[in-house]
């Protein structure tokens, strides 16, 4: 017996509301940035799963771009958590609230 | 036994998944990262992309985990401190709204999920020369803007993450920085490179 596609769908939602809790409530600005991969790759999954319901390759090649698209935004916000860190001293989002009012 | 396959891979990466955003420890919480990334990569093979479960594993988990944890590494980060500003509230609210998004979100792909028994795979949905051809014809422009996009995210990467040399902007410490000094340091910037 094959697998029904909807789970894999379910299965990106749970995982995506997951991610989602993760970048509400954490202070850690790291953790928040994985929370937020976390969500890209549900969304990945449940782009392969509507790939495999319609047969269409080009869904593959979708998620090649997100990927990579993923890896230039780690790579950036990565930079940026140093930048703030050698000025502030901690990535704690609620102390970094220079522009907050 | 695809069913106990796809049951086994899916409870643990919810599970790990828990783990990455509930564990006050970002080491820990990186690292069980990489085994979620793991599990969605058998899931993209169950699903027909084993090109793209390899991607997972070589990219995600081989460079772009690495890179949080070297990040990790050199802040010298620790565990979250729960003493200041803890909003009990916050995180209720959280939690209650993901839960209805949760509902809402599967219940909606549930009811338009299509017929329940898929096509069986094809070699040609699984063969990587028919993808590699899609993407360097159909896909050519976006294949190599996102080449672009790497190489510009590397430099910026670079630019933000260096130390400050000698002469040229040095971080305000206290009080707002004079506008003179400011144009110069920004000017010092550009030559000290």
């Amino acid at each position: 017996m094959t697998v029904p596609i909807a789970w894999y769908m379910v299965l990106a939602a749970v995982l995506f509301s997951i991610g989602t809790v993760g970048a509400l409530t954490r202070r850690n600005g790291i953790t928040i940035f994985l929370s937020i991969e976390l969500m890209l790759n549900a969304v990945n999954l449940l782009i392969l799963s509507y790939a495999r319901l319609l047969g269409d390759q080009a869904g593959q090649v979708i998620v090649f771009f997100v990927l990579a698209v993923a890896a230039a935004e780690a790579a950036i916000g990565l930079a940026l958590f140093i930048a703030v860190y050698r000025l502030r001293r901690t990535i704690d989002v609620n102390r970094l609230n220079l522009l907050r009012w | 036994m695809e069913v106990a396959i796809f049951v086994l891979f899916a409870a643990l990466s919810v599970g790990f998944a828990i783990v990455v955003v509930a564990h006050p420890h970002p080491v820990k919480s990186t690292m069980s990262m990489v085994v979620v990334l793991f599990c969605l990569a058998v899931l993209f093979v169950l699903l027909g992309a084993p090109f793209v479960a390899a991607l997972q594993v070589l990219v995600y988990t081989g460079a772009i985990l690495v890179l949080f944890l070297f990040v990790l590494m050199l802040l010298n980060i620790g565990r979250e401190r729960a003493a200041h500003a803890t909003q009990p509230a916050q995180r209720w609210v959280a939690l209650i709204g993901a839960a209805f998004f949760a509902g809402f979100l599967g219940m909606l792909l549930w009811r338009t999920h299509g017929p329940d028994t898929l096509d069986a795979l094809t070699p040609d949905y699984l063969s990587i020369h028919r993808l590699s051809w899609e993407l360097f014809t159909t896909w050519l422009l976006p294949f190599e803007l996102v080449g672009l996009l790497l190489l510009v995210a590397v430099v910026a990467a670079y630019a933000m993450a260096r130390a400050p040399q000698p002469g040229e902007m040095t971080p305000p410490q206290a009080g707002a920085l004079p506008a003179a000094a400011a144009a110069e340091g920004a000017e010092g910037g550009g030559d000290a490179a």
